[in-house]
């Protein structure tokens, strides 16, 4: 079990962490005063967070669906507040875990500033929590693995990688630097990477803010789909 | 007190109606058996006591609360064996026991899981994982999580479909056993003379309606025909007279006269008839019916009654 929720991502984000910070890192140089591997290093640990704290609720949620298992919870005393947080909170201890690790792997190859250590905390977890509401949902609403699989692939995945993992907004032209400030993801990036680095396409106030927000609204939606027991009750 | 009071409950699937209006009460302490045929509606009777499926209209209430404003203390008081297998295949059966009493909010207690291993057989494969367990022992894991937070009213939804007779006889006595120790139980099953033997009173539905509720016997006794063969000294060539309302019959080439009590008539009344008609009878025996005829005749079908099996 530990092999699928721990070892691969690890995998992923060491070989992430290869080709950015000791191959091609050393010809790159996006933002003045920091070296491609201290850039991208955030980009790559809260990715870690977020593809893994989704991966933990939609898919726990979807297979107990799938396989019958969600029955034993339903029949039990378990409040919805309960299930949601049970669920949330597993999912953001993987995420979180995830992260923490690339980090710790990412030290091989470059060394952080660190900033503001709490805020890029509290950033990691507002983006944990978020990803945790999201999958619950995609769980609730996905009909089949299919399904499932085409919020990973083609919603988090683009939004992901063209929300400034990579690269930082500025450099883009426009219309695409003004698109990307419609992508929700880039505020969880931005945020993050402005308090380990101390500089952001945008500030603390709106990268949290919306952060915030956005992770507030998925809440609700989440609780309201449980508390009713949309597509979990007969 | 009741232990559950079940009230003008509806519920319909996709503009079909399943559930249609039933009303009735299990009393404290008792074994009470639901029946009907395949899609008559139990199992979404049971899923809406239990929580699984949400309420059309109506009211459940298990000792005195009400299933949705006082969801948590009627599940803390339930116990449910679903007809489907329902686990999670990745424990053992140790580790499942231990965490499952944790969603009621009641401490393991080692002892009461104990006895529940002993008596259920399971001591053998606790430390298998769900998913190699074979279909019969995956039965025996169901109840004994159902009864792992030692619920009052333990729901059992078809819970020996498929198992071997010797496993049936098992848990049927362990469910007495637990029924005499104070727990009521409601029960589904599709093995009739089961039900017979075991349940207080029966209750029968059909097309999502209850058709009948009655203590065991008297359902059997009120709704059965008595079965009268009568041993002829000479034998017939033709039916006596006046015997068109005991559907009578001829049978062994006129030496046994074959007839049908209505319910509620004893046999004093058409035997001093036929004595008094001239009739000579070397002998006599009568035949009660049971549950499966019951069963059969007021629900018109014999689909869904698994009655060869229940005799296997």
């Amino acid at each position: 079990m530990a092999k699928q929720t721990l070892l691969t991502p690890i995998v992923t984000a060491s070989l992430y962490l290869f080709v950015f910070g000791a191959t091609l890192g050393d010809r790159l140089n996006v933002l003045e005063g920091f070296s491609y591997a201290q850039f991208v290093i955030p980009g790559l640990i809260i990715m870690g967070v977020i593809n893994n704290t989704f991966a933990n609720t939609s898919s726990s949620l979807f297979m107990s669906r799938y396989l019958g298992g969600i029955v034993d919870l339903l029949v039990s005393p378990v409040s919805p507040p309960q299930f949601i947080m049970a669920y949330t909170l597993a999912a953001m201890l993987r995420g979180l875990l995830v992260g923490t690790v690339v980090w710790l792997i990412s030290t091989l190859f470059a060394t952080l500033p660190w900033e503001s250590p709490l805020l890029a905390i509290l950033m990691a977890v507002i983006a944990s929590f978020l990803f945790a509401q999201f999958g619950l949902i995609a769980a609730i609403y996905a009909q089949n693995f299919d399904t499932l699989s085409m919020y990973s692939n083609f919603l988090i995945l683009p939004l992901v990688y063209l929300g400034g993992v990579f690269y930082p907004i500025s450099i883009l032209p426009d219309p695409w630097a003004s698109f990307s400030y419609l992508n929700p993801l880039f505020y969880l990036i931005d945020g993050f990477r402005h308090a380990i680095i101390g500089v952001g396409d945008t500030s603390y106030l709106i990268a949290f803010g919306v952060s915030l927000g956005i992770a507030a609204a998925l809440f609700v939606w989440a609780a309201w789909l449980i508390g009713k027991g949309r597509r979990l009750r007969g | 007190m009741s232990a559950l009071v079940i009230k003008n409950l509806h519920k319909s699937f996709a503009g079909v109606e399943a559930v249609k209006g039933v009303n009735f009460t299990i009393h404290e302490g008792e074994i009470f058996g639901l029946l009907g045929p395949n899609g008559a509606g139990k199992s979404t009777i049971i899923n809406m006591i239990s929580g699984v499926v949400r309420l059309g209209s109506g009211s459940v209430s298990a000792f005195g609360y009400d299933n949705q404003r006082d969801y948590r203390h009627t599940r803390r008081m339930l116990g449910v064996v679903h007809q489907e297998v329902v686990i999670d295949n990745f424990f053992t059966v140790d580790q499942a026991l231990r965490l499952h009493a944790g969603y009621y909010g009641v401490k393991d207690d080692p002892a009461w899981r104990q006895l529940l291993i002993d008596r259920l057989g399971l001591t053998p494969h606790l430390d298998k994982v769900m998913l190699k367990l074979s279909g019969g022992l995956k039965r025996r894991f169901m109840i004994a999580k159902a009864l792992i937070h030692r619920p009052q009213l333990l729901i059992l939804d078809e819970p020996t479909a498929g198992v071997d007779v010797e496993l049936r006889h098992g848990l049927w006595d362990f469910v007495r056993e637990i029924n005499r120790q104070g727990t009521t139980i409601l029960l589904t099953t599709h093995y009739l003379e089961e039900a017979e033997k075991m349940c207080d009173r029966i209750a029968i539905m059909h097309h999502g309606e209850l058709i009948a509720l009655e203590e065991t016997q008297k359902l059997i006794r009120s709704l059965s025909n008595r079965q009268l063969s009568l041993w002829l000294e000479q034998p017939l060539t033709e039916l006596p007279a006046g015997l068109e309302r005991y559907s009578a019959k001829l049978q062994e080439n006129g030496t046994v006269l074959l007839l049908y009590l209505p319910s509620g008539e004893g046999a004093g009344n058409i035997l001093s008839q036929l004595v008094m008609s001239g009739l000579k009878i070397r002998d006599i025996e009568t035949d009660q019916s049971g549950l499966e005829e019951v069963f059969i005749h007021l629900t018109g079908m014999k689909e869904g009654v698994d009655s060869h099996q229940s005799r296997q």
